[in-house]
């Protein structure tokens, strides 16, 4: 303040963190120019001729979709195999998730209950079913994918598959963790007075958290429909698989047309997976 | 003495909910029944054997130590698609909110917000499957690919950042006579600084676990890697490179969770 006010007016006070400004940028500049070198930005490549040729064709065609009605009718085929492998692998993803998250969840330990402190046994089982689920949600889907298209071959089961693995290790962490967070207070009280884990879950712990399951599900769904589109690239069937060989083909007009199926049908799943949320939260 | 309470009727259901409830029940049917799935084939003892053998070809995973650095190359190579990814997305995300938040009027707004959804509607792997056809292969067209992306989601959270900023302090900048970019500069965007920096963040997160995959569609890093090695069946070098992407994903979640807790602390 006291330089600001020798400066007077009419005369611009200095920059009180210009040194720091500058320290800065010049940090900055310093971590920027190995990641230029590592990720190879040659923007440039982008304009040369050869590139300029290939991408001026493939971006012209798009201009014009394909619109056949053959065309049309397998678009439609695997965008419902993308919907249906996103429903299919979630329901197994349920079906694993649901057991890992009676296992899992604390709130559930009987041996708990009065002393606090948890039966060994039950501890490490804990743990390890919780380690499970890390291990499977830590495989990014595409790699199960992957993975799934060679033991079994192309087609929908990979894709299937390494949904149901990814989203039953994510679901079972994120269950437990809903129903850990809610008021322990009914769920203990049944316990106590010898309820079942099934029924203190049941009566207790769900009726206060089942509208958050139930929408973080219904999210994850969407996000199963997103995801499944994009297994195809690797093989594993739906809306991907044929952008992927349209690509290669440098079909520009059924890659626009794709595409703009692709959108539409997040947008839809959007707006389904909303009108759920509000119903059933 | 007061009679035992009975129990309150159960509320009732709406029939539209039971509608919804079917609705997603055939949902799930449909799917099983439509899709080709092979199962069958799945259980059956040369499937099991099959299965054993892949994956008893992972153990050992690959250690030699050129092999060790060159996964460790295809690592950094992927941190620097996600961070030089997610820097030009924060810079053309910022160009696109100004407009975007209604800056100069209502059509710019529409307009921007339109191509704001497409960009986040399409996924980092197909744009990159795209950018094979203008870059081709390597990270540079990953990182084009992460860049189109993330723009589109930080382009409308900056947006809907500016738009929900508090108008006062810009306002009063500017009925005291200062310039309209100075106003911004000094009262809006300071504003919104921090909560920009966070979502940037978020992203980068993100973006680290997309660079790691993007490569299989032969956008480079790790990903190119795996897929170079599965499709020669070389598996004690595709686990390595698997362990090594696992690593980075759990490096990254630590990491933040670290910096969350200390910033929420």
């Amino acid at each position: 303040m006291a330089t600001h006010a020798a400066a007077g007016f009419g005369v611009a006070p200095r920059d009180p963190a210009l040194r720091r400004r500058i320290q800065a940028a010049l940090l900055f500049a310093v971590l920027l120019w190995p990641m230029l070198v590592y990720s190879e930005f040659k923007p440039w490549l982008l304009f040369d001729a050869q590139s300029l040729v290939a991408s001026r064709r493939f971006l012209a065609q798009f201009l014009h979709p394909a619109l056949d009605p053959e065309f049309l009718k397998l678009v439609l085929v695997n965008t419902w195999q993308t919907v249906a492998m996103a429903s299919a692998g979630l329901t197994l993803a349920l079906l694993g998730a649901i057991p890992a998250t009676l296992i899992v969840t604390e709130r559930l330990s009987i041996s708990r209950l009065g002393s606090g402190k948890m039966r060994a046994s039950a501890k490490l089982l804990r743990q390890a079913v919780r380690w499970l689920l890390v291990l499977l949600r830590s495989v990014p889907e595409l790699v199960w994918a992957l993975l799934f298209v060679r033991v079994i071959g192309l087609g929908p089961t990979a894709g299937v598959l390494a949904i149901a693995l990814t989203y039953s290790g994510m679901l079972g962490k994120v269950y437990a963790e809903i129903l850990e967070s809610s008021d322990a207070h009914a769920a203990d009280t049944l316990l106590a007075n010898g309820s079942s884990r099934l029924s203190a879950l049941l009566f207790g712990a769900l009726p206060e958290s089942a509208s958050e399951l139930v929408s973080y599900t219904v999210y994850r769904w969407e996000c199963a429909i997103r995801g499944s589109a994009v297994m195809g690239f690797v093989g594993a069937g739906g809306l991907g698989q044929r952008m992927d060989e349209s690509t290669r083909n440098m079909a520009g007009g059924e890659v626009a047309t794709m595409l703009i199926v692709f959108v539409l049908l997040v947008a839809l799943a959007d707006l389904v997976s909303k009108m759920l949320r509000k119903r059933l939260g | 003495m007061t009679p035992i309470p009975t129990m309150p009727p159960a509320p009732r259901r709406h029939l539209s909910t039971w509608l919804l409830v079917a609705g997603l029940l055939a949902l799930v049917i449909a799917s099983f029944a439509s899709l080709p799935l092979q199962f069958s084939e799945f259980f059956t003892a040369a499937a099991w054997s099959t299965m054993a053998e892949f994956l008893g070809g992972f153990a050992p995973p690959e250690t030699a130590t050129p092999f060790l650095l060159k996964t460790f190359n295809a690592t950094l190579e992927t941190l620097s698609m996600s961070a030089l990814g997610t820097l030009l997305a924060v810079i053309a995300g910022l160009a696109m909110a100004l407009p975007a938040a209604g800056k100069f009027g209502a059509a710019p707004r529409a307009a921007t917000r339109a191509v704001l959804n497409v960009l986040r509607s399409i996924p980092e792997l197909v744009w990159a499957s795209l950018m094979l056809v203008a870059a081709g292969l390597g990270p540079f067209g990953g990182t084009m690919a992460l860049a189109f992306h993330t723009s589109g989601v930080l382009g409308r959270l900056f947006a809907d950042a500016l738009e929900n900023a508090e108008p006062l302090p810009q306002q009063t900048l500017l009925t005291n006579g200062a310039a309209a970019l100075p106003a911004f500069f000094y009262a809006t965007f300071q504003q919104t600084l921090p909560q920009m920096l966070s979502y940037t963040l978020y992203r980068w997160e993100n973006n680290i676990r997309a660079a790691a995959v993007l490569g299989v569609v032969g956008a480079g890093g790790l990903g190119q890697m795996l897929k170079y090695h599965l499709s020669l069946f070389q598996m004690q070098d595709a686990a390595t490179v698997i362990l090594a992407m696992l690593l980075l994903v759990a490096l990254v979640d630590a990491i933040s969770f670290m910096l969350r807790r200390a910033l929420t602390r």
